[in-house]
C-alpha cells in the first residue's frame, strides 16, 4: 500500500525542502511559554471529555469520562457468593500483572525470600513493556549527571512530578541499566564497551539506552525468561477481578478469573504489587492507541475500590508520533528514537512547524494545532489526518545505513505496506500513549493501604503531569524493583487477620447512595470488545423472552 | 460493533470491496483493508489467546494461511497481514515447547554449554522449514548452524529481531525451539562477551557514594521559579 498520487505529490516537496533543513533548526519553546499552545490544542483541555469523580477517596477530582465509568463500576462479583475459607494460593507476594514492572518485582521480590506468585490477564509478558522501541533512560555519561536528569524530569512534567520519586528513579536508573545487562540484555554499545545513548525529547545530554528499536523486545523477553529459570509461579490468562483484604484493613490478596473458562480462584498474599500497566484500550476522546490489547485501566480499578488515592487523574500522554498511514497500523508508536536521530516534523509543504525534540506534550500539540487550525496536514484517503516525520534525514546526517541498523523494527514495519521510511517519511499523528497519574505510591513502592504496593504505569506522581521518553521504561524497573522488595519485608513482617469483601459491599453501597449503580458499567474492564455483533439473532431472540417473562434469569 | 474505536473496522467498511475469507474452514465476508486480526474481530470473534500488543512485537498472533486454490502453506502475524481474497486462515497462538532451567549466572559463553542446555540442538539436519515460517524473515536456520558451532555472536546479530512468535517451533521436523535456543544464546553473549562499559560502573559507584545528594537536596529546597530558571538555562549537548 504505498502512498497514493496526491500523498506523493506532498512528499516531493518535503523532499525539496529537505536539503535546506538540513541547518535548519526551530528554537525549542521556553517552559514559560508552554501553555498557550496546551490549553488550546492538548486533548487534556478538552473540557467535556472530563468529568468529576462522584465517589471513592478521589471525589471532586476531574477525569476522562471512559475512566470515571470504570472507576466508578460495578463489582464483576457478589461478595457473599464467595467463600473466602477455599484458598487457592497462598503466598507471601502476589504480583498481579507480568510486563517489566511485575516481573521485576517477582524476581526481586523472590530474591529477598519471598515465595511469589505472578498472575497475568494475557501471556507472561503481554504488556506495553514488549512495545517500547526507543529505550530507557540512565545519566551514566561522564559529561550528564542524575542532577541533569532530575532536572530534565521535573521539566519535562512541567514541575509538577513528585521531587522524591523522581530522585529515585534518576539515581536508581544506572543500576537497572547494568542489573538488566548481568541478566543478558544487549545495549547498544561503542566498541570499547561505552554506552551508545541516543537523545530522546526534552533530554539536554543523550541519555536514552537502546537495543535497537526492539528495546522493550529484548529487556521482556530476558525478564521473561528469568521468571521460567527461577521457577516463579505464574499464572496466565488470569486476571485479578477484584482485591480481597483482611479484618484490620490490609490489602491480603485478589480474586483472579480463567478469562477461558471463567473459574474464579482466590490468592491469599501477604503483600500485593499491582503493575498492571496502563489505559490505552480505553481509547480516551476516541484516539486511536500505541497500547498492548490487555491496558484496560483494571489496577486503577481495584485499587480504587480498597481506598487508594489517584493522583493526576485528568493527564493523558498522546504520543506525537504514531502511525496515521496504512489505516491497518493506525496508532502504531512510531518512537521518538526516530526524531533523536535526526528526522524533523513537517507540513503538508514541506516546512518545519516545532523543534522535532520538544517534549511530547508540545509536540503533540503543535501537530493537532498544524493540521487543525492551520490546515497544513495531509489528509489520508480514509479521513485520518497527519504530518509528515522525515525520516530520510536521518542517513543523509548519519550516513547510509543509519535507519536499517538502528530502527528495525519500524523499517520492517512500514517495509510491509511497501513504503520505505529510509526513501520517503512516515505520515504521522498524535495518539494515546501513556497514562501520566496513577495510584499514589512513595519511593518504596508502598500505596495509602497497607499491604498494597504499585509499580510501573499504574502508579503516578513520577512523571507529573508530561513524562519524558525513556523515563517510563525506566520507572518500570526501578520501582518494579524497589516494589518487589517492599513487598518481600512486609510479607515478613504483617499478621494477616480474617479476610473479607467487605469493602466491595461498602464500595456498592457508596454507589447505591450516588444513585450510580443502574448507570455504571461493570469493571473492571479486562479487555477492550472489538468484536462486531452484526447479526446476534440469538442474543436477540433471548431478550425479546426475557422481556416477554417468558425465561428468568437466576 | 461494541465499540466503535477501532476505526479500523468502520473505515475499511466504508470502502466496502468484499472479500471472501474462511476462519477455520467457515465462510466470511470482509471489507478488503483489514488485517486477518481485525478480520477476525469484524467477523464477530472476541480474541484471547492470540492477540497481545497488536503491533509486531510481542509474537502473541503467529499466523498460518493458505488459498482455496494454492495449498501452500504462508505464515504471518495477524496483526500486520492483510487479508486477502479465498485466504485460508487459522492462528497458530500456543505451540509447546522446550524450555529447560538455567542459572546464567553458572554458565559459560561456549558451545559446549548451550549443548549440555539443548543436546537436541545437533540433530537439526537444515531442512530450513524454520527460516520459511518466520514472519519476521530472518535466517532462522543459519543462526541455528551457528548456534551449532558455538558462535554465540552470530546467533545475537542473525536473532536479534526474533519474537518468539512459535512459528518455527512449530515447522520443526525435529522439534527442536529455535527461539529458545537463541535467547540463550543472546543473554550468554550480553552476560558475558560484550565489553563491559566503564562508565556505567563508575557512575553507580558515584551513587553509591552520595555524590549527588546534595545537589539534588538544593534543587528540592529550591523555589520554583530559581528551579524553572535552572530548567531554562541547562546547555543542551547534541552528541
Amino acid at each position: 500500500m504505498p502512498y497514493p498520487a496526491y500523498m506523493e505529490e506532498s512528499i516531493r516537496k518535503v523532499e525539496g525542502t529537505r536539503e535546506r533543513r538540513l541547518k535548519e533548526e526551530l528554537p525549542r519553546i521556553p517552559v514559560g511559554k508552554r501553555m498557550p499552545v496546551l490549553q488550546e490544542f492538548h486533548p487534556d483541555f478538552v473540557k467535556t471529555s472530563m468529568r468529576e469523580l462522584l465517589v471513592g477517596p478521589n471525589k471532586g477530582d476531574r477525569t476522562p469520562n471512559e475512566l470515571a465509568d470504570l472507576l466508578e463500576g460495578n463489582s464483576r462479583i457478589d461478595p457473599d457468593k464467595i467463600d473466602l475459607t477455599r484458598i487457592d494460593y497462598d503466598v507471601d507476594a502476589l504480583i498481579i500483572g507480568a510486563g517489566g514492572a511485575g516481573a521485576a518485582a517477582a524476581l526481586i521480590a523472590q530474591e529477598n525470600g519471598a515465595n511469589v506468585l505472578l498472575v497475568t490477564k494475557l501471556r507472561l509478558g503481554d504488556a506495553n513493556t514488549v512495545g517500547y522501541q526507543g529505550g530507557t533512560q540512565a545519566a551514566d555519561r561522564p559529561d550528564d549527571s542524575p542532577v541533569l536528569h532530575y532536572l530534565d524530569t521535573m521539566g519535562g512534567a512541567r514541575f509538577t512530578a513528585d521531587p522524591k520519586l523522581v530522585e529515585a528513579l534518576v539515581k536508581d536508573a544506572p543500576d537497572v541499566i547494568r542489573w538488566l545487562e548481568s541478566l543478558g540484555v544487549i545495549w547498544d554499545k561503542k566498541p570499547d564497551g561505552s554506552m551508545a545513548e541516543v537523545a530522546l525529547a526534552g533530554e539536554c545530554v543523550p541519555r536514552c539506552h537502546c537495543c535497537k528499536d526492539y528495546t522493550g523486545l529484548e529487556v521482556m523477553r530476558v525478564l521473561r525468561d528469568e521468571v521460567r529459570c527461577r521457577n516463579i509461579n505464574y499464572v496466565e490468562f488470569a486476571p485479578a477481578i477484584e482485591l480481597i483484604m483482611d479484618d484490620k484493613g490490609q490489602v491480603a490478596g485478589a480474586i483472579l478469573v480463567n478469562l477461558e473458562t471463567n473459574e474464579l480462584s482466590l490468592v491469599r498474599a501477604k503483600a500485593v504489587v499491582m503493575a498492571t500497566g496502563g489505559i490505552g484500550r480505553l481509547h480516551i476522546q476516541g484516539f486511536p492507541t500505541t497500547n498492548h490489547y490487555g491496558a484496560t485501566a483494571d489496577g486503577l480499578v481495584l485499587a480504587y475500590r480498597v481506598g487508594c488515592p489517584l493522583v493526576d487523574t485528568d493527564t493523558m500522554q498522546y504520543h506525537p508520533t504514531c502511525a496515521a498511514y496504512p489505516i491497518a497500523i493506525l496508532g502504531l508508536l512510531v518512537t521518538e528514537k526516530v526524531r533523536g536521530l535526526g528526522a524533523q516534523v513537517v507540513n503538508i509543504d514541506g516546512e518545519q512547524f516545532a523543534n522535532p525534540l520538544e517534549p511530547r506534550d508540545v509536540l503533540a500539540s503543535c501537530i493537532i494545532r498544524e493540521c487543525k487550525e492551520r490546515g497544513k496536514g495531509i489528509t489520508t484517503p480514509t479521513a485520518e489526518l497527519g504530518v509528515w516525520l522525515d525520516s530520510p534525514r536521518i542517513d543523509m546526517i548519519h550516513g547510509e545505513g543509519t535507519v536499517a541498523q538502528n530502527l528495525p523494527a519500524m523499517v520492517r514495519q512500514f517495509g510491509r505496506f511497501d513504503i520505505d521510511i529510509t526513501k520517503e517519511p512516515m505520515l504521522v499523528y498524535p495518539g494515546l500513549h501513556y497514562q501520566n497519574g496513577g495510584i499514589k505510591f512513595s519511593p518504596n513502592g508502598a500505596t495509602a493501604v497497607p499491604g498494597l504496593f504499585a509499580a510501573g504505569e499504574v502508579e503516578g506522581g513520577v512523571h507529573g503531569r508530561n513524562r519524558l521518553g525513556g523515563n517510563s521504561s525506566l520507572d518500570l524497573f526501578v520501582f518494579g524493583r524497589r516494589a518487589g522488595k517492599s513487598a518481600a519485608q512486609h510479607a515478613k513482617e504483617v499478621r494477616l487477620g480474617k479476610l473479607t469483601l467487605d469493602h466491595v459491599r461498602q464500595w456498592q453501597r457508596e454507589l447505591k447512595k450516588a444513585g450510580l449503580t443502574q448507570v455504571r458499567p461493570i469493571s473492571p474492564k479486562i479487555l477492550p470488545d472489538y468484536a462486531r455483533q452484526p447479526h446476534d439473532y440469538l442474543a436477540d431472540y433471548v431478550t425479546e423472552r426475557l422481556h416477554a417473562g417468558q425465561i428468568k434469569v437466576a | 460493533m461494541a465499540e466503535s474505536q477501532d476505526r479500523t473496522q468502520v473505515k475499511a467498511e466504508k470502502e466496502a470491496k468484499m472479500l471472501d475469507i474462511y476462519v477455520m474452514g467457515k465462510h466470511y465476508q470482509v471489507p478488503e483493508g483489514l488485517t486477518i486480526m481485525t478480520a477476525l474481530e469484524y467477523c464477530g470473534y472476541r480474541l484471547i489467546r492470540g492477540c497481545g500488543c497488536r503491533a509486531a512485537f510481542c509474537g502473541a498472533c503467529g499466523t498460518v494461511y493458505n488459498f482455496k486454490n494454492d495449498p501452500v502453506l504462508r505464515y504471518a502475524l495477524a496483526c500486520q497481514k492483510l487479508v486477502e481474497q479465498d485466504m485460508y486462515l487459522t492462528q497458530i497462538p500456543f505451540f509447546p515447547a522446550a524450555k529447560p532451567s538455567y542459572d546464567l549466572e553458572k554458565m559459560e559463553p561456549t558451545g559446549e554449554q548451550l549443548l549440555k542446555i539443548y543436546p537436541e540442538l545437533v540433530t537439526c539436519f537444515g531442512c530450513n522449514n524454520c527460516t520459511k515460517s518466520c514472519p519476521q524473515e530472518l535466517e532462522v536456520m543459519e543462526f541455528m548452524s551457528a548456534a551449532i558451532r558455538g558462535d554465540l555472536k552470530e546467533v545475537t546479530i542473525k536473532s536479534f529481531d526474533c519474537l518468539m512468535c512459535g512459528l518455527c517451533a512449530a515447522r520443526c521436523p525435529q522439534g527442536l525451539v529455535p527461539y529458545n535456543i537463541a535467547l540463550l544464546c543472546r543473554r550468554l553473549h550480553g552476560r558475558y562477551l560484550v565489553p563491559r562499559s566503564k562508565h556505567l560502573d563508575e557512575r553507580i559507584a558515584e551513587i553509591e557514594a552520595g555524590e549527588f545528594d546534595v545537589e539534588i537536596e538544593e534543587l528540592q529546597k529550591m523555589s520554583l521559579e530559581e528551579l524553572k530558571r535552572r530548567f531554562d538555562e541547562r546547555p543542551i549537548l547534541k552528541e
